[in-house]
C-alpha cells in the first residue's frame, strides 16, 4: 500500500483553548514539589508543616498574580470544579436574595450545568459578534429574585471579549454579586475589576491540568454546597494535588510576565488567520468580534462541510484544532454559543494558539486548510 | 412551493440539500426544507444570511421557508 502523507512539517498543536502546553517552569515546579511537597497539608510533622508552606506559597503567589487577597484564593480539583464551586456556593450564600442565576447565552457549559442543579437559569443574549446585550442584561439583573449574575470574560468558543466593567457596574447598583468565568483571559489579558467571584483553569495558561483557582472576595457570601468542615471558604474536595498547584502558581508568574508580548505576536498571528480564511476559502464566516477579542483564538465555520471530518482531516495533516460543531459534540446538539450568536454552527473550527505557536505553522495550516475544506466539499457533491 | 425533504438526515446535509436545489427555484419563489437535525433551526437561517437570501421562518416544527432573492 502506498502511504500518501502531505509533507507540511512537524505537528502543529492549534487547541490552546482546551489545554496550553505546559509552560517550562511549569514542569520544572512540578518536580520540584513532587520531591518536596506530596505530604498532607493539614498535618503537624514537618513534611505536613513543609507541604503547607507551600501551600501558603502558591496562594500567596497566585493572589499577587491575580491582584487580590491571599485568603480570597482558594484551589479546586479543576476549572470546571471551581466553576461549579462559585455557582454553587454563591447561590447557596444568596438564598434568601432568591434562587435566580442570571447568565451570558454563551457561558460555558460547566455554569449551565451547575445552574441547571441549583436554581433558575437566566439567559441573556448575545449579539451576532457574540458580545453582551447589555440591556437586556440590566432588567434582567434587575428583577426580583436574582442571587447571582454569571458573565464570562471572553467567549471560550469564539473570543470575543465581554463588557465585564459594565456588566458588573449594573451588578453593583443592583447589590447582586457577579461571577466572572475568566479561564480564557487569565494569564493572557487583564479582567476588569468589579466582580465577587472568579474562576480560572491552570491548564489554560501553561499551568498542569487538574489545577482550578476561585476568588471569593471579602464580604461576598459564599456557602459550601458540599458536605465538609469549613461551610464559609472553598476547599477542594479531598486532597489537593499539591505539587501541580505548586506549578500552577510559579507557571502564572511566569506567563504573565510575558503577556503583553505574547499578546500582541498572537494578536498578530489570529489577524492573518482571519483575513487569509476569508480570502482563500469560498463560503466562509469568520464569527467573533474582530477587534474586541483575545489574542489567541479564532473561530470560522465552512458551508457544507461537517465539522468533525474536518477535524479528522486536518488531524492527518497534523494541525490539533477544535470545533462547536454539533456532530463534535456528545450531545449531537450545536454549540450553544454558536447559536445564541445566530452564526453558522457546521463547519466550525476553532484554533488558539500558545507561547510555542510559530508563524510557520500558522503559514502552514494556512496553505492546507483551502485545500482540506475543498476535498470534504467535493466528497458532498458540493 | 418547492419542498426538500431533509429528515433524517445530520447537519450539514440539510444545508447541502437546500443548496442543490436552490438552482430550480425561481427568484422571488419559496422553497420549504422539512429537517429534523436539532441544527437545522440555526443552520438554515444563518446560510440565508450568508448567501442574501430570505429565511421566512419556522411555520411548523422542523419546517422552514426560505425565499430564493437571486
Amino acid at each position: 500500500m502506498e502511504f500518501i502523507a502531505d509533507p507540511a512539517g512537524a505537528p502543529a498543536y492549534l487547541d490552546a483553548a482546551s489545554a496550553a502546553p505546559p509552560h517550562p517552569v511549569a514542569r520544572q515546579a512540578l518536580l520540584a514539589a513532587l520531591a518536596d511537597g506530596w505530604a498532607d497539608p493539614d498535618r503537624l510533622y514537618a513534611a505536613g508543616r513543609r507541604a503547607q508552606q507551600l501551600r501558603e506559597a502558591a496562594q500567596g503567589s497566585v493572589a499577587d498574580s491575580l491582584g487580590v487577597r491571599q485568603d480570597e484564593v482558594s484551589f479546586l480539583s479543576s476549572g470546571t470544579a471551581a466553576v461549579h464551586a462559585a455557582v454553587l456556593g454563591g447561590l447557596a450564600g444568596r438564598a434568601r436574595a432568591g434562587r435566580t442565576l442570571v447568565h451570558s447565552a454563551i457561558e460555558h457549559s460547566a455554569v449551565l450545568h451547575a445552574a441547571a442543579q441549583a436554581g433558575d437559569a437566566v439567559p441573556v443574549g448575545v449579539d451576532l459578534a457574540g458580545r453582551l446585550d447589555l440591556d437586556a442584561w440590566r432588567s434582567e439583573v434587575g428583577a426580583p429574585g436574582v442571587a447571582l449574575a454569571g458573565l464570562i470574560s471572553a467567549s471560550h468558543e469564539v473570543g470575543t471579549v465581554q463588557p465585564v466593567a459594565a456588566a458588573a457596574e449594573v451588578c453593583a447598583e443592583h447589590g447582586v454579586p457577579l461571577f466572572v468565568d475568566a479561564a480564557q483571559s487569565i494569564g493572557r489579558v487583564p479582567v476588569p475589576p468589579g466582580w465577587s467571584l472568579l474562576t480560572a483553569s491552570a491548564h489554560k495558561w501553561g499551568g498542569p491540568p487538574g489545577v482550578g483557582v476561585l476568588v471569593v472576595r471579602k464580604g461576598v457570601r459564599w456557602l459550601s454546597p458540599y458536605p465538609g468542615d469549613d461551610r464559609h471558604r472553598p476547599r477542594p474536595v479531598g486532597a489537593l494535588d499539591l505539587p501541580a498547584v505548586v506549578a500552577a502558581a510559579a507557571s502564572l508568574r511566569a506567563v504573565l510576565v510575558e503577556a503583553q508580548t505574547e499578546a500582541v505576536r498572537l494578536t498578530g498571528l489570529v489577524e492573518r488567520i482571519r483575513a487569509t480564511v476569508a480570502a482563500t476559502v469560498p463560503d466562509v464566516e469568520v464569527v467573533g468580534d474582530p477587534v474586541q477579542r483575545l489574542p489567541h483564538l479564532v473561530t470560522f465555520s465552512c458551508l457544507y462541510v461537517d465539522g468533525e471530518a474536518l477535524l479528522h482531516a486536518l488531524d492527518r495533516h497534523g494541525f490539533a484544532v477544535s470545533s462547536g460543531s454539533s456532530c463534535t459534540a456528545s450531545t449531537l446538539r450545536p454549540s450553544h454559543v454558536l447559536e445564541a450568536m445566530g452564526v453558522l454552527s457546521h463547519g466550525n473550527v476553532r484554533v488558539s494558539l500558545h507561547r510555542g505557536t510559530t508563524e510557520d505553522e500558522v503559514d502552514r495550516f494556512l496553505a492546507v486548510l483551502p485545500g482540506v475544506v475543498a476535498g470534504l466539499r467535493a466528497e458532498a457533491g458540493m | 412551493m418547492i419542498e426538500v425533504d431533509s429528515r433524517g438526515r445530520r447537519c450539514p446535509l440539510p444545508i447541502i440539500d437546500l443548496a442543490r436545489r436552490l438552482p430550480t427555484v425561481a427568484v422571488g419563489e419559496v422553497v420549504r426544507v422539512l429537517a429534523d437535525d436539532p441544527a437545522a433551526a440555526n443552520d438554515i437561517p444563518a446560510w440565508c444570511r450568508m448567501k442574501a437570501q430570505e429565511y421566512l421562518g419556522s411555520p411548523a416544527p422542523d419546517v422552514y421557508e426560505v425565499r430564493r432573492l437571486r
